[in-house]
């Protein structure tokens, strides 16, 4: 017994199919809770009023846009080392996911920065990597989306993936040198005490695992699909040939 | 391997080699830019660093199908992937070829066409520094790119929307030595970082670009 299992498509959607509704509840739970302890139940902030609420959004989001390609650099690692079929089309399953995510960063952080920084947009470091990770992303899927050979695509966007992620972090550093931010600092990190007050700490928190949950019943979601394509389009040509 | 660089020099000097076409393409956008935010000779001077480093940068794109595409569609990259020289290699004869015959001409251009947008003869240096030391970062990712998309159909558009992202550290840096060079400060960090960019891409970005060939040419 060992994870390689999964990489068998049969035993992989037998237990997807399993574990998915779990997935797929457990996200609704802890975003319905998440976002309405956070939207109806905590005050208001002493500074920012109301839309410091946006936080229950745009935060679990950044987090799933940039770990998003982080898990399709490992999956496509994955593909290219051991050529299992199910990682490299759960890599091209989290792609649109991580599209999703980036857009509802960069509008909710607009909506919030033009009350507060009194601007939809500043070419800040943080906005500009995003912006950027954005541009990544859409080369990803139309390279998905431009070649016919499914193990082709694979392995071109796999590289491109790898190659993609050096230069993401080289714009990430180029951009902070580029222009001094507006943006405060990480919201979140482990090393430290205390991030935020309590009040929104608790639910921001539910709201992360929620998204975490719903980012990977999506892409589990995705992953079947594009298996049963493949399948689809296999019988396909054998009808035909 | 001379060989190869003389005949991609050669063929892309040529006529339908294209080899004038970024150079006018660089001309019409630094002509374009001033039509676009009025003739302010003292605005122009001051945007003038990013205006070349973003004209060099698409006349740059525009050639870089043209790397692979032909050798591609007439067999002749069969023949130089089967041939004794290693597949990196040739990848590195094609970009530097591509780099004499797009990249040096644009920084051979750049303070011809600085003049347009009321540089000084003093911020001429700095350009043309800037561009000689980052257009090698370009033609190489550019390399990249068109090996990604070289079995494609219509790989053109796809292939600006790949490298375009990749080109932006290259652009910050090179535009920001330009800059701060213009402006009379320390340019230490920027040109080292940009260095860096470039010999990095020369140094690791042919493997990759060698690899796709493979798996293009499978």
């Amino acid at each position: 017994m060992s994870l390689w299992e999964y990489a068998n498509p049969v035993k992989f959607l037998s237990f997807s199919g399993k574990i998915v509704p779990w997935f797929a509840a457990g996200a609704a739970f802890f975003i319905a809770v998440g976002l309405y302890w956070g939207y109806f139940l905590t005050p208001d902030d002493y500074k920012q009023g109301s839309t410091v609420k946006i936080i229950y959004l745009h935060v679990p989001a950044a987090l799933i846009a940039i770990n998003a390609w982080f898990m399709m650099l490992v999956a496509s690692l994955i593909w290219l080392i051991r050529r299992h079929h199910v990682s490299a089309l759960a890599a091209k399953a989290a792609a649109p996911i991580g599209i999703v995510m980036t857009l509802i960063t960069l509008i909710t952080g607009a909506l919030w920065g033009q009350p507060m920084w009194g601007t939809w947009w500043a070419w800040d470091p943080r906005l500009t990597s995003f912006l950027i990770l954005f541009l990544f992303y859409l080369g990803y899927v139309a390279l998905w989306a431009a070649i016919d050979n499914p193990d082709t695509a694979a392995d071109l966007t796999s590289v491109l993936c790898m190659v993609g992620s050096v230069f993401a972090v080289l714009s990430r550093y180029a951009v902070l040198f580029w222009n001094q931010g507006l943006h405060q600092g990480a919201s979140l990190s482990l090393d430290k005490e205390k991030n935020v007050a309590d009040v929104f700490y608790q639910p921001l928190l539910m709201s992360i695992t929620g998204f975490v949950l719903l980012f990977v019943a999506l892409v589990l979601i995705g992953t079947r699909t594009e298996i049963r394509i493949r399948r689809a389009s296999a019988l396909l040509a054998r009808e035909r040939g | 391997m001379s060989a190869l660089l003389l005949r991609d020099m050669r063929l892309a000097m040529r006529a339908g080699g294209g080899f004038g076409l970024s150079l006018a393409f660089f001309l019409i956008v630094v002509v374009l830019v001033p039509f676009g935010v009025g003739p302010e000779m003292g605005l122009l001077s001051k945007i003038a660093p990013g205006i070349l480093w973003v004209g060099a940068l698409l006349a740059c794109l525009l050639s870089l199908d043209r790397i692979f595409a032909l050798d591609f569609e007439d067999g002749t990259l069969d023949l130089l992937a089967t041939a004794p020289l290693p597949l990196e290699a040739m990848v590195s004869v094609k970009s530097l070829a591509h780099w004499i015959t797009t990249g040096l001409p644009l920084v051979l251009a750049a303070p011809v066409l600085g003049v347009l947008l009321g540089l000084q003869s003093d911020a001429f240096y700095w350009i043309v520094l800037s561009l000689f030391l980052g257009t090698p970062a370009l033609s190489v990712i550019g390399t990249f790119g068109a090996a990604l998309t070289v079995g494609l159909k219509r790989g053109g558009l796809l292939l600006s929307l790949l490298v375009l992202p990749l080109y932006v550290p290259t652009l910050i840096f090179g535009a920001e030595l330009a800059r701060r060079g213009i402006a009379g400060m320390d340019v230490g960090t920027p040109m080292s970082l940009l260095l860096g960019i470039t010999f990095a891409s020369i140094a690791l970005l042919p493997f990759a670009s060698a690899a796709v060939l493979k798996i293009n040419l499978r």
